[in-house]
């Protein structure tokens, strides 16, 4: 695969640029604050994950980045997003090159639904091409076969002659990868790629990610509610909860310095590999807010072990841990009273709101 | 735990779902199981390994093709009619997987939770709706949402009611067909916790079914790993989970990812090449031959059995590694 384009990004600089995005959904029943100020970044070559539980606004974020959001109902009332420098929300094409499909790919987690039963698989990828690029339909299902090739699906020829419902879920999500990819986009969404998947499916899909990233230099944005799947593919995280960020930084320092209680709940309501049976799970009570009308405090007061008075009247602005770590809590303000981190329990890697590395 | 004996007991255990033309899916081929009182057995394996079906049949969802099941030695009923339901759906329930699809839309929760008191029990009305009230309350819901329909509670609150139902019997073996993988993260632990709390006050026996590995090596005594329609593997369930034995529960657990960044990075997966092949037309010798990495010549011609494994109390791995 040729390398994409990526000459005029420097060393570091940020590919694609987040900014203060807002999305509202008008509906009978008032309008849904669906993402609510959301700011992140990505890197070419680099993976950046969004987390966060159903409803949390994160297929929203990227949905609304591509234009796929229904305008109306939806509404994007505040925000920017630049892809190298060049705003994109709203628009169509820069500079000639179509934003969708062409400059971002989109991987979408139900392959079942996501193509068409209609047509063979090589000529939805086809297809791709030829609205994008101009390419001859000849030309175009040639290039289909070599993509299904470079998604290891076997005999790729035939396969290329078959329709949706001949291949398997893990198939299908090649082949959707194989689409997506098509056009050798700067940026690859995949939101909840292996959801549908067993584990073993899940890893092959994952590595197969990996290694078109490290062939192509392409950034990808993956949208998960998995935190193992984050911790192996992820440089750096974002955790979404009511349409916010409540934290964001390297995956290091999210997984193991986390910062923001929710993340922390997140961490000690599942089972790691090292707690036994006598170590109870600590699930996260409640439920997170309606977004008819969100707290006006911070949106996990109701359901953080630690809130304080202020919380639950003012929203935290983020805080800047260093290194890009920000956490969108009280506890990090300069007044707020010193935390132990919760006996989130033993046999886990120290972790958390003051503490560092496990050793 | 060994001595006493078994409260449920699958013998050879067979169920085969027919297709036209004479073919058939073979879907759970001879599964030779114990469970004991008490225990949390939990069952793995990718979807198309039959593990829902081995569940089903066991509490008589399904008429088995051959072989037998028992309960506290007695064998159950081939093919349940309507009174060996009555008879036994106060020993044996289930509780399903998707908490959307198995509550009843038109039924309020209060007639859905004490619709098996209604069939199974001789309270009167009242008692019945008494006894709901007091099942939402143990599991975390309100009485007063007795009144409400299943569309106005969320995913884990669905779960709960579901667990209500298939409990209200006072039921002593309970199979639970992926309780939590519709749920979100942080709802698993409530759910988990509450049938943990449950499991200890009222001395269930679980038949735990899931595919996330970590959640079922948390909540299992022992874990039965099944592959196509067999099993493969079973044991204490971290032993299974630390040292596996089976090259297919090797693969499982070297697939799954856990929350660890570090150990992730210096970990690539031993992913294998294909996909579960189809149950219609199983392969001669081990199911797994074909996608095995150390697959040998006897592999591809004889069926391995499940055998005790030399050295390691509790394990049966059905693989020519451990017999030749």
């Amino acid at each position: 695969m040729t390398v994409v384009q990526t000459q005029d990004v420097g060393e570091g600089s940020p590919l694609l640029e987040v900014d203060d995005l807002r999305v509202e959904f008008d509906t009978y029943g008032g309008s849904v604050k669906a993402v609510r100020g959301v700011s992140f970044s990505v890197a070419a070559g680099k993976t950046l994950a969004i987390v966060g539980e159903s409803g949390c606004g994160k297929s929203v974020t990227v949905q609304s980045l591509m234009g796929l959001t229904p305008m109306p109902p939806g509404r994007i009332t505040s925000g920017r997003a630049r892809l190298r420098g060049v705003d994109i929300l709203g628009r169509k094409e820069i500079d000639g090159r179509e934003i969708r499909g062409r400059e971002i790919g989109m991987i979408f987690q139900d392959p079942m639904t996501s193509l068409n039963p209609t047509m063979t698989i090589g000529r939805q990828i086809a297809e791709t091409l030829e609205v994008h690029r101009g390419w001859s339909r000849k030309r175009a299902l040639d290039r289909a076969v070599e993509l299904l090739d470079m998604v290891r699906i076997p005999e790729a020829t035939q396969r290329a002659n078959q329709y949706p419902f001949e291949f398997s879920g893990g198939m299908l999500q090649r082949a959707m990868i194989a689409m997506a990819i098509a056009c050798e986009p700067a940026i690859l969404i995949a939101d909840e790629p292996t959801t549908a998947l067993d584990v073993t499916i899940q890893a092959q899909v994952l590595d197969l990610l990996s290694d078109l990233q490290r062939d192509s230099g392409t950034a990808i944005i993956l949208i998960t509610h998995d935190l193992g799947v984050v911790a192996r593919m992820a440089d750096d995280v974002v955790v979404m909860y009511a349409g916010q960020v409540a934290e964001r930084g390297s995956v290091e320092d999210v997984f193991y310095r986390s910062a923001h209680p929710y993340m922390l709940g997140l961490r000690a309501a599942m089972p790691s590999s090292t707690s036994d049976r006598a170590h109870r799970l600590l699930p996260i009570e409640g439920s997170p807010p309606d977004l008819f009308s969100p707290p006006t405090g911070c949106a996990y007061a109701a359901r953080c072990p630690h809130a304080m008075r202020i919380c639950s009247t003012r929203d935290p602005a983020p805080s800047d841990l260093g290194n890009g770590h920000l956490a969108r809590c009280w506890l990090h303000s300069e007044n707020a009273p010193r935390v132990e981190a919760l006996d989130y329990g033993a046999g886990r890697p120290a972790s958390g709101l003051t503490s560092g590395l496990p050793a | 735990m060994s001595d006493a004996p078994p409260l449920v007991v699958a013998d050879q255990l067979t169920k085969y779902f027919p297709l036209p033309g004479g073919r058939k899916v073979h879907a759970v081929d001879q599964v030779t199981l114990t469970i004991h009182e008490k225990e949390v057995v939990g069952l793995v394996g990718e979807s198309g390994s039959g593990k829902s079906t081995l569940g089903k049949t066991l509490v008589g969802l399904h008429a088995r093709t051959s072989g037998t099941a028992s309960y506290r030695g007695e064998t159950l009923p081939q093919r349940y009619q309507p009174e060996d339901f009555r008879r036994w759906a106060k020993k044996t329930q289930m509780i399903f997987q998707d908490p959307y699809s198995s509550l009843n839309p038109r039924m309020t929760v209060g007639e859905i939770v004490g619709e098996g008191l209604k069939l199974h029990s001789t309270y009167s009305a009242t008692e019945i709706r008494d006894r709901a009230g007091e099942w939402l309350r143990r599991v975390g819901l309100e009485p007063d949402h007795m009144s409400r329909y299943p569309h106005e509670f969320s995913g884990g609150q669905r779960q709960r009611i579901g667990i209500a139902r298939a409990l209200i019997l006072e039921p002593e073996f309970v199979v639970c067909d992926e309780p939590i993988s519709a749920l979100d993260v942080s709802v698993q632990a409530q759910v988990v916790n509450l049938l943990d709390e449950l499991k200890a006050s009222m001395g269930l026996t679980l038949l735990f079914i899931a595919h996330d590995l970590s959640m079922v090596r948390y909540v299992s005594d022992r874990m039965a790993v099944m592959y196509l329609g067999v099993l493969v593997e079973i044991g204490p369930a971290s032993d299974v989970f630390f040292s596996p034995k089976h090259p297919y529960t090797q693969i499982l657990v070297a697939s799954n990812p856990e929350p660890d960044p570090l150990r992730e990075r210096h970990r690539r997966s031993e992913t294998i090449a294909g996909e579960i092949p189809s149950p219609v037309d199983v392969p001669a010798g081990c199911r797994f031959a074909g996608r095995c990495p150390k697959a040998m010549d006897i592999c591809r011609s004889e069926t391995p059995r499940l055998l005790p494994v030399a050295d390691t109390p509790g394990r049966q791995v059905a693989c020519h590694l451990f017999t030749t």
